[in-house]
């Protein structure tokens, strides 16, 4: 299976300080790859340098063939990248409504409001609502329609289970798992395993800044020791 | 009673330049984080240029309409040069120094184009008489003034809250970072923002003209109200400016007229009152969420 993003060597980090040192890493087409590691370890820090939002200081980020290390957010962005960040980061002053037209632009037919709107009738209902007064569940809805809107080849998602309550969660997870099929290729990083196993093909740990382990979930979920060692975690 | 209504409405005029003029100084600074100091000079450059294309005291509502346009074209180029150099400058210190020195440079070649004096710009006709307000003659061009100040409050409202535009301004105020990462180059969204800050600007000079005329100076004194304004009022905010530019409009007028001696003075209780009561503003823009 071919590869839509594959990063080579990458380096990167803030003010001089060194975040990602050396990050080897691919995600199939179609599949999804958990990112999983502790607090500071860099997965967020990974997500912003490919999303273009950190300018890596050295290495590769290709998406099929085309090398976007270095390129600007919106750039990275119209190759076919899209990002449901941490905090979510829905527009405040705006309503649902503009917070979804602002991502559909021109041209992408995949998706339009409407079908974002079809999928998660809850945003309908609130389509005139600002930003700031929908519910943290809500919130999670619309930054994924948002990030939807751009038709991506390749979702970031950082911690989308972050602050919502398990129900909530659950419903996260169903609307990501009706995703699959659609031809999108995703890095999720994620704290709640149980989310993380149940969307993920493959499995990525990082520590310090690099890849320590890769294998398919099931693989992965089989050796609870070595879960355990990588993670904190059993 | 009628000369309340007089100071009133001196200060709804002055608040409508000042709404003009603190606009583009106010969505800047929200947006790119750029104090841009060089904006008073913008100011006086279309001052200057009203009393270049306006000499005289007849003037036609055409050329006067022509000279607000030329401004504004002027203080768009102006404006467009300043985003590329305070992008190309990271830093809030060394743009401050960056656009203090184009403020001078400008300052002082408009000092050296026109002199030192004080010029008077003419009304045009036929707003340059008075008309009867409670028995007191008004200056007719003063309630023009007031009258382009509503209609600019309203366009701009409706491009900010109801244009894809005016919501690409509002969320790049709120998250610029979040915005590219839906595709779009903020740097075009800043830089328009920046010419037709500027463009308004150098367009508030033409407008003031009748009124503060040009002369050296002017544009520190501006610049100052206009700072005054966007603290007031929230920085990044329009409704933030126009509710700024109008209550500095009224106070420096009711000052000037029942306390003249302090009126430069009240301007800044006012503000030091806002910034204990509210230190982000009156009506400060609403950032992102982040949970």
């Amino acid at each position: 299976m071919t590869d839509v993003l594959t990063v080579r060597e990458l380096r990167a980090g803030y003010a001089g300080t060194t975040v990602l040192d050396g990050v080897d890493l691919t995600v199939p087409a179609n599949g999804v790859v958990a990112l999983l590691g502790r607090n500071g370890a860099g997965k967020t820090t990974l997500i912003h340098t490919i999303m273009g939002l950190l300018r890596p200081y050295s290495g590769s980020v290709r998406l099929g063939d085309r090398e976007i290390a270095g390129a600007a957010a919106h750039t990275v962005a119209r190759s076919g990248v899209a990002i449901v960040p941490q905090g979510r980061r829905v527009f405040a002053p705006l309503t649902v409504e503009e917070n979804l037209r602002i991502a559909a632009g021109r041209g992408h037919q995949a998706w339009t409001v409407e079908r974002i709107y079809q999928l998660m009738p809850h945003l309908a209902e609130r389509r005139a609502n600002r930003g700031d007064q929908l519910s943290g569940g809500e919130q999670q809805m619309l930054a994924i329609g948002r990030a939807l809107l751009r038709a991506p080849r390749l979702l970031l998602l950082d911690e989308p289970s972050d602050g919502l309550a398990p129900a909530v969660v659950d419903h996260v997870a169903d609307l990501l798992e009706g995703l699959r099929g659609e031809g999108i290729a995703a890095l999720l990083v994620e704290q709640d395993l149980h989310l993380a196993f149940r969307l993920a093909d493959e499995v990525a740990v990082m520590q310090k800044g690099q890849i320590v382990h890769r294998s398919s979930t099931s693989e992965f979920r089989a050796d609870r020791a070595r879960a355990h060692a990588l993670l904190g975690v059993g | 009673m009628a000369a309340y209504l007089v100071s009133v409405l001196n200060g709804l005029a002055m608040g409508s330049l000042l709404f003009a003029i603190a606009l583009g100084l106010s969505l800047v600074f929200g947006m790119m984080d750029v104090l841009n100091l060089a904006h008073g000079a913008i100011y006086l450059a279309g001052a200057y240029l009203a009393v270049a294309l306006l000499p005289g005291d007849d003037v036609g509502m055409g050329t006067f309409v022509l000279a607000v346009l030329a401004a504004a074209a002027v203080g768009a180029i102006l404006g467009g040069v300043l985003a590329g150099l305070t992008r190309a400058t990271p830093g809030h210190l060394d743009q401050a120094l960056l656009t203090l020195g184009v403020s001078l440079v400008v300052a002082e070649l408009l000092s050296v184009a026109f002199g030192e004096e004080v010029h008077a710009i003419a009304a045009p006709a036929p707003f340059d008489g008075g008309v009867p307000v409670l028995g007191e003659t008004y200056p007719a061009y003063r309630l023009l003034v007031i009258g382009f100040g509503a209609v600019l409050a309203v366009a701009v409202y409706l491009l900010i809250e109801r244009s894809r535009f005016g919501s690409l301004i509002r969320a790049t105020v709120a998250d610029r970072a979040m915005v590219s990462a839906l595709g779009i180059n903020t740097g075009l969204v800043l830089t328009g923002v920046f010419a037709a800050g500027a463009a308004l600007a150098a367009a508030g000079g033409v407008l003031a003209g009748p009124i503060l005329g040009a002369q050296p100076g002017l544009d520190e004194k501006v610049l100052l109200l206009a700072l005054v304004v966007v603290v007031i009022g929230g920085l990044g905010s329009v409704r933030g400016a126009l509710l700024g530019a109008v209550l500095i409009g009224q106070v420096q007028a009711l000052g000037t007229s029942l306390l003249p001696e302090y009126a430069s003075f009240l301007i800044f209780v006012a503000m030091a009152l806002v910034l204990l009561l509210r230190p982000a503003g009156l009506l400060p823009p609403r950032t992102a969420v982040r949970t």
